[in-house]
């Protein structure tokens, strides 16, 4: 197991791990915008920028991002040396600049000391800080409806065309991982609207409540195997007739 | 017919040889891109049909050869008539029966179609006395010019293959390694990086499946180097390809090729075919039992899939997008396969010093540059183009000797070398020495071998700035640094450029540049702010001024200048008005002209052809007021 020292802390990580995890499990805070345990790390953001260094590079050290950079034994980890601060603080600057109205990253800025932007804010101000979450997420779920279109600053998240996404499945995956609640969505017992596509909801047999959508089960169906009858009491009612139903997908576990 | 051996190699050359002796008069007729555009099509059929309808493949045993690129394309479409080597330049359809007649037939020239020296009107016959050519020294262009890149034997004639011939039949993998070791070679696409330390890794890396990859995206603006190569002498890239996978212990490979470029994609898919033919690619290469095989990927059509990581992806057919990563390419690259991605000119290079021996390559350059480097030469300069010099050249030397000097004879001001991430060097930088170091340690870096000259009449702020316009819309915007970095540093410029500079400035770029550089994801982002920090080191005077005086102290920066008419000199010979865009000069012929203020959009136009020095330029803001004159 790899033992290296973070911020002084002598610290023993799990081998294999990014050193983001390892600084966590330290106790010790990293800020960071685009990592989520639930996909693959980004390196967007470029908060969770750390310094690190060995004895023998005599005073040498490069900064990596630590959601990346794989643990290794014997280095000398800085989360918050000079350069990392300052660093950091360019970033926020910028993305306040970016979204100067959007309150995570008022608060994120505000914490490093940062009240105002001291670029030009973005006359268009915009929720949306391109940490990559969503699409991620549906790449993840292996629906691919929306992904980033267009390069440099003129970047965004859309689906296809900027039409309803063909191969949106209306999961509101996207809209949940969202740190800023830039993705809008309607819900309700009938209908559900995102990325200005319309669903029908599937409504529970038992107490009528629409939950999830005709094409996440039919998805769910076709792609995961388990039975779309599955989706068909709501979670509510289904906690009563949960043991009967993990009977029946044990006796089928291809699904059908 | 299948090489299979080295006895039928060395035939196989021997024959290729004879065949070229046999033809006692060529004419050489460049169809790289730039010569096409002139028209040099034509000029080739031309000729085809004259040797064709007058038998002179027979009578004077003439042929005729589409060649690459010379790398003089300004001069084009070119024609060199050999054994003499005499260069004609500008040739029209209708010179050819004439250069048939006089030139081929009887040895004489034509005064009309030679090369004048811009520097003493001179006209010189021979290709190899010609300014331009006579100082360069071609490794990795070795051939360009002098085969028909259709024609493998004409290859074969000219030394191609032999490198791979002598890897394969005299030398292990780790002998191959340790030659291109001691040829210094380093990567010939922006880093620097050694290539035979990036072999050895990729040799180490446990696997079977392991690539090559050719990285032909060549995204820097007016850079045409390897598509030069690979149009004119798609064979040097295979070869070296052929030479670094039995290095390595690759099977595959791919060269990437810039969607662009067309040509290139066609040649190299043309070569790749004959070579395969030839079985110098494929299967059992020259029956020695080691099998590579090639394949092209168009690029994704974005200055960032150049680089590595996004290069790899778009092979892959995914976003060509960089990844962050900390595994080298060497472990985990294409499909996360071990890989080597060299450039294509270093690929190019690889063949000749498998032939000719690491130690004859490093008998070029300095200390830590050994070797040749191609350049492409453009700008203010008299003569430009593409050239290949030793490394350790002065600027002095690449801009004065082989550019001819600056256009109108004008004061030289700064090159600009190493593409969007390199920088600019001021006028008492000239005499250093061109390698990795040198450039790096001045601020500006080697790149791809791009330099851009410029003259007085060149706002060092709006260089800058250029260059970040070109990488604001290039930055892929995965990371904030770099797409935000660059949109605000553009605004910083857009100030500075319309005489909206404020206090601080200066200080706000470096900040900025700072954390671009430390905080970006790839070297997109991390180079962004060479050109500006390198302007600021060499000019920091034109930023003082563009903020505290809001004045351009080239006359360029049309928000802050206005220009004039000095009334004693002007002669009223109507030059200006002729070239000035807007109509803003009004004046009867022989008196003096006047430029109206408000139709003038400081082009500054008129400047540059007024034979009497009339004009001058002022800050805008003392218009009229007759001070601080910032020209004559
Ligand atoms: C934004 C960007 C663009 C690049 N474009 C090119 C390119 O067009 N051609 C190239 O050979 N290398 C390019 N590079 C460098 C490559 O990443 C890589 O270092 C190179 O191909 C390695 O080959 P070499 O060692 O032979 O130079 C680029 C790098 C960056 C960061
Ligand atoms: S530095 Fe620029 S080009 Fe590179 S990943 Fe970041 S945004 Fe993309
Ligand atoms: S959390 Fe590591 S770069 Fe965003």
């Amino acid at each position: 197991m790899p033992r290296l020292v973070i911020d002084g802390k002598t610290v023993v990580a799990k081998e294999g791990t990014f050193l983001l995890q390892a600084a966590r499990d330290a106790g010790i805070d990293i800020p960071t915008l685009c990592e989520h345990p639930a996909v693959e790390p980004y390196g967007g953001c470029r908060l969770c920028l750390v310094d690190v260094t060995r004895p023998e590079w005599d005073g040498w050290s490069k900064m990596v991002v630590s959601c990346l950079f794989p643990v290794e034994d014997g280095i000398l980890v800085s989360t918050r040396s000079e350069r990392v601060t300052q660093t950091r603080k360019v970033v926020l600057d910028l993305l306040l600049a970016r979204c100067p109205e959007t309150p995570l990253v008022q608060e994120l800025a505000a914490e490093h000391g940062i009240d105002r932007t001291s670029y030009v804010p973005n006359p268009e101000p915009t929720d949306c800080i391109l940490c990559g979450l969503c699409t991620r997420i549906c790449d993840r779920l292996g629906t691919s409806a929306i992904s980033s279109a267009n390069r440099g600053v003129g970047r965004e998240i859309a689906p296809p065309f900027h039409e309803a996404p063909p191969d949106c499945i209306g999961c509101l995956a996207c809209a949940e991982i969202c740190p800023t609640g830039f993705i809008q969505y309607q819900s309700g017992s009938a209908r559900r609207v995102i990325w200005n596509k319309e669903f029908k909801m599937l409504r529970c047999p038992t107490c009528g409540r629409g939950h999830i959508t005709e094409d996440q089960a039919r998805y769910y169906d076709g792609r995961n195997g388990v039975p779309a009858r599955y989706f068909e009491p709501c979670d509510a009612c289904k906690r009563k007739e949960q043991a009967a139903i993990a009977v029946s997908l044990m006796a089928a576990p291809e699904g059908r | 017919m299948r090489i299979e051996s080295r006895q039928e190699f060395e035939a196989a050359v021997a024959a290729a040889r004879q065949q070229g002796a046999d033809r006692r008069r060529e004419v050489l007729v460049c169809c790289g891109t730039g010569c096409l555009a002139n028209g040099a099509a034509a000029v080739a059929q031309e000729f085809a049909t004259r040797i064709e309808a007058d038998g002179l493949d027979a009578t004077l045993a003439l042929h005729a050869k589409k060649t690459g690129c010379h790398g003089f394309c300004e001069r084009g479409p070119l024609v060199v008539v050999q054994p003499e080597g005499i260069l004609y330049t500008k040739v029209k359809p209708k010179d050819v029966a004439e250069i048939i007649d006089k030139t081929v037939a009887k040895g004489e020239v034509i005064p009309r179609l030679l090369y004048k020296d811009p520097t003493d009107k001179k006209a010189i016959e021979h290709y190899a006395d010609v300014p331009f050519y006579k100082h360069q020294v071609r490794v990795s262009m070795r051939n360009i010019g002098r085969i028909d890149p259709a024609d493998l034997d004409d290859a074969l004639a000219h030394g191609a293959y032999a490198g791979l011939a002598r890897a394969l039949f005299d030398l292990t993998p780790d002998q191959v390694i340790a030659e291109v070791e001691a040829s210094g070679l380093r990567g010939r696409g922006g880093a620097g990086f050694a290539t035979a330390r990036k072999w050895k890794a990729t040799r180490k890396a446990k696997g079977e499946r392991k690539f090559v990859l050719c990285n032909g995206d060549e995204g820097d603006p007016g850079a045409f180097k390897d598509r030069s190569i690979m149009e004119g002498d798609p064979h040097a890239v295979i070869e070296g390809m052929a030479i670094g996978a039995y290095a390595v212990g690759a099977r595959e490979g791919y060269i990437y090729v810039r969607d662009e470029y067309p040509l290139a994609v066609e040649h190299v898919n043309l070569a790749l075919a004959k070579a395969r033919e030839r079985g110098l690619l494929g299967d059992n290469i020259l029956g020695t039992g080691f099998s590579f095989d090639l394949r092209v990927s168009r690029g994704g059509g974005a200055f960032v899939c150049g680089e590595s990581s996004a290069l790899m992806r778009s092979i892959e057919g995914k976003v060509g997008e960089p990844r962050a990563k900390y595994v080298h390419a060497s472990d985990r690259g294409l499909f996360d396969l071990p890989t080597v991605l060299n450039n294509v000119e270093t690929w190019s290079d690889v063949g000749a010093i498998l032939e000719h021996g690491g130690a004859w390559f490093a008998k070029w350059g300095t200390a830590k540059s050994k070797g040749t480097k191609a350049f492409s030469l453009v700008g203010k300069v008299k003569n430009t183009g593409l050239i290949e010099l030793p490394m350790g050249t002065t600027l002095r030397h690449i801009i004065f000797d082989i550019g001819g000097g600056i256009l109108k004879d004008r004061p030289f001001k700064a090159v600009q070398t190493g593409g969007p991430s390199g920088g600019c060097l001021p006028a008492d930088k000239l005499d250093l020495p061109v390698d990795y170091e040198v450039l790096t340690a001045n601020g500006s870096m080697m790149g791809s071998g791009g330099m851009i000259v410029m003259d007085d009449r060149t706002c060092m702020v709006d260089v800058a700035r250029y260059f970040l316009k070109f990488l604001v819309e290039e930055s892929c915007g995965k990371c904030i640094p770099c797409r935000e970095g660059l949109k605000q540093m553009l605004h910083i410029f857009d100030d500075l450029v319309e005489g909206r500079g404020k206090p601080g400035d200066i200080e706000r770029i470096e900040r900025l540049s700072r954390g671009m550089q430390l905080g970006s994801l790839c070297e997109l982002g991390k180079s962004a702010p060479n050109p500006v920090l390198s302007t600021l080191q060499h000019f920091r005077h034109e930023f003082e001024e563009h903020i505290d005086a809001k004045t351009c102290p080239a006359g360029m920066c049309r928000e802050l200048t206005v220009y004039q008419i000095i009334e004693d000199p002007c002669t009223g010979c109507h030059l200006c008005t002729r070239v000035c865009p807007t109509a803003a000069i009004a004046g009867k012929p022989k008196q003096k002209h006047v430029i109206d203020p408000a139709l003038c959009i400081a082009c500054g136009a008129c400047f540059d052809v007024c034979p009497e020095d009339a004009i001058r330029f002022l800050p805008k803001k003392h218009e009229g007021g007759g001070h601080a004159p910032a020209g004559h």
